[in-house]
């Protein structure tokens, strides 16, 4: 018999540190989406600017440190249970079925190993991109809304900026409404409530992100 | 009606295995879908070739033996029904149909449609039971039980042991029989003294077996003959949590009063 389970040891386990740390970086994506947005107030530039200084600036320089060590942990911690959990259904299904019948299983559902990596590969761009400006030809440290208006007016860059929000709503979706029965929080009674929660989540945070490269490609952000 | 039946052929556990077409005409309709195979298997042995081997015991949807993929859906299309009580009137005359064992690593094929489900005697051994002391039988109405609790615990005990669940899994997890076995005994006073031991050995044991992992697809109870529903791997998720979060080191000796 096999020694009893651990958090960290079992796909249960991992399952739930996949489940907070997916928690994690959603209530950051919600944050985060919530800055962007200042970037349409009346005084937008100065707003978005003013946002980028405070966030630098916070704790003396040393809060954004803590930000970034927390979600490169988080980030760190759900890619390793990511690893580990897929390697283990892959290998629990080495030969397939001729003919496949899903009825519950979702588009969104099927696709979270998928939009996963694809959502890793743009947050590294995306940092390369906005943060450090390595990848950005017209980077000006702490112009953050002209760095963005300018970073996201190549079409290509902005479309690739608007499937990665695509990536991140089908992973929301299922994600939001797959943590809560990962922790145990689901309840037959709130069925309908959870189902809701997800979707308004989802539309909220991807919306409000999806806007930005909508309004900068359409000459609304300039 | 007549039938096109499309069948996973494997001669043993080591054998390569391969699909073969068989045409199945005069089925009647209220056949229920092993009386088809048995049909079928007799027309077989009459022209001396080997019949399609599959398990069953009581055909009526109790055991938990039976256990065909038709179509791609474990125990057929019909919701809450396994194989053996499945009918052909769920079918339609000329209808192509496609026979496929449980795939799981820890389900070999044994030959044909037979796969070996020890893997969940194993995982049952672990920890799918109550210590009880022998003798008398107890009152019966000495320990109170709740009413919801004895219904919930009813509805998880209901689990027929069957492997649907694990075969329908896009991830080959066994969550959901893991989950009802799990659930049956923690909504039970009489489960309460080992539920967090019994959770993580259950667990553990599932893991080793080589059984995927969940992530929510929900494919399971759809499949399941029983119709365990999802609420129950949710109460896995959350016994867990408490007893890998909560648990403490073992006491070593533990003789009790002696
Ligand atoms: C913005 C970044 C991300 C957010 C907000 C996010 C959010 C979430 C949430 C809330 C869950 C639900 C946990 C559960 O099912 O219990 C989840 C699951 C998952 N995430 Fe992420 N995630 C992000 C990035 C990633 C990355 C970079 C990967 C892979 C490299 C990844 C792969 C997965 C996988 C495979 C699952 C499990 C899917 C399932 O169980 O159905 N995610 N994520
Ligand atoms: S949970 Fe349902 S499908 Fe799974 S073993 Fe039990 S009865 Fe069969
Ligand atoms: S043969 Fe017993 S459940 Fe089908």
């Amino acid at each position: 018999m096999a020694a009893p389970a651990t958090l960290l040891n079992s796909s249960v386990g991992k399952k739930i540190v996949m489940a907070v740390t997916g928690v994690v970086l959603s209530l950051f994506v919600l944050g985060h989406m919530a800055g962007n947005l200042q970037a349409f107030l009346p005084n937008g530039p100065a707003a978005l600017d003013h946002y980028g200084a405070f966030l630098r600036e916070l704790l003396h320089g040393t809060g954004i440190w803590f930000v970034r060590a927390g979600l490169l942990l988080a980030v760190g911690l759900h890619i390793w249970a990511y690893l580990g959990l897929t390697l283990k259904s892959w290998a629990a299904r080495p030969t397939g079925y001729r003919v496949n019948d899903f009825e519950e299983a979702t588009f969104a559902s099927r696709s979270m190993r998928w939009t996963g990596p694809l959502l890793g590969i743009f947050i590294v761009y995306h940092i390369f991109h906005m943060t450090t400006g390595t990848l950005h030809p017209h980077f000006v440290e702490g112009r953050v809304y002209q760095n963005l208006v300018t970073g996201l007016a190549p079409v290509p860059v902005a479309l690739f900026y608007i499937l990665a929000m695509g990536c991140l709503a089908f992973h929301l979706w299922h994600g939001a409404w797959s943590m809560l029965q990962t922790l145990g929080l689901s309840h037959p009674k709130y069925l309908v409530a959870r189902k809701a929660f997800a979707i308004v989540f989802t539309v909220l945070v991807t919306g409000g992100f999806v806007l930005v490269p909508l309004a900068v490609l359409a000459g609304m952000l300039k | 009606m007549r039938l096109t039946l499309t069948v996973w052929r494997q001669k043993d556990a080591k054998s390569e295995g391969k699909f073969v077409t068989y045409d199945a005409p005069d089925i009647s309709p209220d056949m229920s879908f092993l009386e088809m195979l048995d049909v079928v298997n007799q027309r077989l042995i009459e022209k001396a070739e080997d019949p399609i081997a599959f398990d069953h015991d009581c055909r009526e949807g109790i055991c938990g033996m039976c256990g065909i993929v038709v179509n791609g859906n474990p125990h057929g299309p019909r919701r809450g029904t396994t194989s053996c009580q499945l009918h052909m009137r769920s079918f339609k005359d000329g209808d192509a149909i496609t026979l496929e064992p449980w795939r799981a690593t820890p389900f070999p094929v044994l030959k044909d449609l037979i796969v070996d489900r020890s893997s969940f005697d194993r995982i049952i051994m672990a920890g799918g039971f109550i210590t009880v002391p022998t003798g008398n039988a107890p009152d019966g109405n000495a320990i109170l039980v709740p009413k919801d609790c004895a219904e919930r615990s009813m509805d998880a005990a209901a689990c027929i042991g069957c492997g649907a669940c694990a075969a329908a899994c896009p991830n080959g997890s066994a969550m959901l029989f893991v989950a009802a076995k799990i659930s049956h005994l923690a909504l039970l006073p009489q489960g309460q003294p080992e539920r967090y031991d019994r959770v993580l050995s259950m667990v553990a044991q599932m893991d080793e077996e080589g059984f995927g992992t969940c992530t929510n697809h929900g494919e399971c109870s759809r499949a399941c003959p029983k119709e365990i529903r999802q609420e129950f791997i949710a109460q896995l998720n959350r016994d867990f949590l408490w007893g890998s979060v909560f648990s403490r080191p073992k006491v070593a000796g533990g003789s009790g009063a002696g």
